[in-house]
């Protein structure tokens, strides 16, 4: 847990995995990880248009979810980010959605 | 102090299986193979009298009896404090230092939540890992509860007990089991010596085996299949979408298990889920044939095989690294 803002550590999540012999991860050094959540906000955020929900990074340590009437979740994960958004935007966020997945198909989301 | 080092990560080998599929039996034969000679045992058993352990013949302070019911519902805390007190134990020298804990479920445990209580706890995850599950299933009465389809479906090893008793099921069964899991190997109680090492090696954390590429099977709602796709594909991307079906969906996938192609990895990368839980992905050292496909192995419940493969690919189309071809 950060002793400033309480925010805590999610810490064992498999898309963040702790480096480790024979483990796949991207969290080896600052460089790669910092590139990692630079990608994760992008790819994230192709899924998060659809449901009208913004995702930044913070302080390299969690995300901000925000809708765009500025309701914000702060989430440690990917885990974590999909029960937020579904909070947020009070519907499930289901990626076997038609709608969705046409809207990925043409491009965009 | 203990005498020698423990592994770091000391691996938690399940053994599951419906009520009197031979589980005791099955854990009584292993144990007294050598190598399992440093291994401690936790048995839940459902009801008032646990008996098991005393089936096993062995009763020392390394064996712990959790006999207050089934251990997927009621006692999954009671599971981390008795395997904290063991790892504590063996940190003050007060039980033999083992290196592996077999974990016996009782028969009408889910083993979904007891593999999430080892991965999901702050303490044991740091000190234990999950192994191989083992799901023991009788001839008998084959797979006639849908407890012990979820149990053959999270299987690493499957062991199939009392061919002898029912010959005449075997076949019918060897079928039903490949349908439900078509990846985990099969071993037959009756007719084969097993050891340790061929229900628990290692290995099957990191599936140096070829995933098939065109497994398919059903059985009633719950159905196996793969998927297989040509070129790199987008981790990361990957990752949004897995986290969002299991998110979603988590309950009804009772296993997904692949070894991908990723971008920017020369050596494939194996994923392991079950239900909600995601394993650590595994970097493996060499791709364990000549095919550079991604495959990935579903056993759903009730989902859309169809709808599954298109929004991957869906998902992958757009991203950075995307999907090089599709196949």
């Amino acid at each position: 847990m950060c002793a400033l803002c309480g925010v805590l550590d999610g810490g064992g999540d498999w898309t963040d995995a702790a480096a480790r012999p024979g483990v796949f991860t991207r969290n080896t050094d600052s460089l790669q990880r910092r590139r990692e959540r630079i990608n994760r906000v992008a790819c994230a955020q192709r899924v998060l248009g659809f449901y009208g929900l913004a995702l930044s990074d913070w302080q390299a340590s969690s995300f901000v979810l925000s809708t765009l009437t500025g309701k914000t979740e702060i989430v440690d994960n990917l885990t974590h980010l999909w029960s937020a958004a579904e909070k947020l935007t009070g519907r499930p966020c289901d990626p076997l959605d038609p709608q969705l997945i046409e809207r990925l198909e043409a491009g965009g989301a | 102090m203990p005498d020698f080092t423990p592994p770091i990560f000391t691996p938690v080998n399940l053994i599951t299986g419906f009520l009197g599929s031979g589980k005791t039996t099955l854990l009584q034969r292993l144990l007294a193979d050598p190598a399992l000679g440093d291994t401690a045992v936790l048995i839940n058993e459902f009801g008032e009298v646990g008996l098991d352990h005393h089936l096993l013949g062995r009763i020392d302070e390394t064996m712990v009896l959790l006999p207050s019911g089934c251990l997927c519902c009621t006692i999954r805390g009671e599971l981390a404090s008795a395997i904290k007190d063991l790892h504590s134990k063996r940190e003050r020298g007060e039980v033999p230092a083992f290196r592996r804990l077999v974990v016996e479920s009782s028969g009408l445990a889910d083993p979904f939540p007891i593999l999430s209580t080892v991965q999901a706890d702050l303490v044991l995850r740091h000190h234990f890992r999950l192994g191989s599950v083992v799901t023991t299933v009788d001839a008998v009465n084959g797979l006639s509860r849908p407890e012990s389809i979820k149990q053959v479906a999270v299987a690493d090893r499957l062991v199939l007990t009392k061919t002898d008793l029912a010959p005449e099921r075997r076949t019918e069964l060897e079928r039903l089991l490949r349908r439900l899991n078509p990846d985990a190997p099969l071993w037959y109680a009756a007719e084969q010596t097993i050891g340790a090492a061929d229900l628990f090696d290692d290995a099957v954390r990191s599936p140096l085996r070829a995933l098939p590429a065109t497994a398919e099977g059903s059985h009633g709602s719950v159905q196996a299949f793969a998927l297989a796709f040509e070129g790199a594909l987008d981790w990361t991307m990957f990752g949004v979408w897995l986290t969002m079906l299991l998110n979603r969906h988590g309950a009804r996938v009772l296993r997904v298990k692949g070894i991908l192609n990723v971008a920017g990895s020369a050596t494939p990368v194996a994923v392991h889920g079950v239900q909600h839980l995601v394993h650590p992905p595994v970097h493996m050292a060499a791709w364990p044939d000549a095919d550079r496909r991604s495959r990935l192995v579903f056993i759903v419940d009730g989902l859309d095989r169809t709808a599954i493969e298109r929004s991957l690919r869906a998902f992958l189309s757009g991203a950075p690294q995307g999907l090089a071809a599709v196949a």
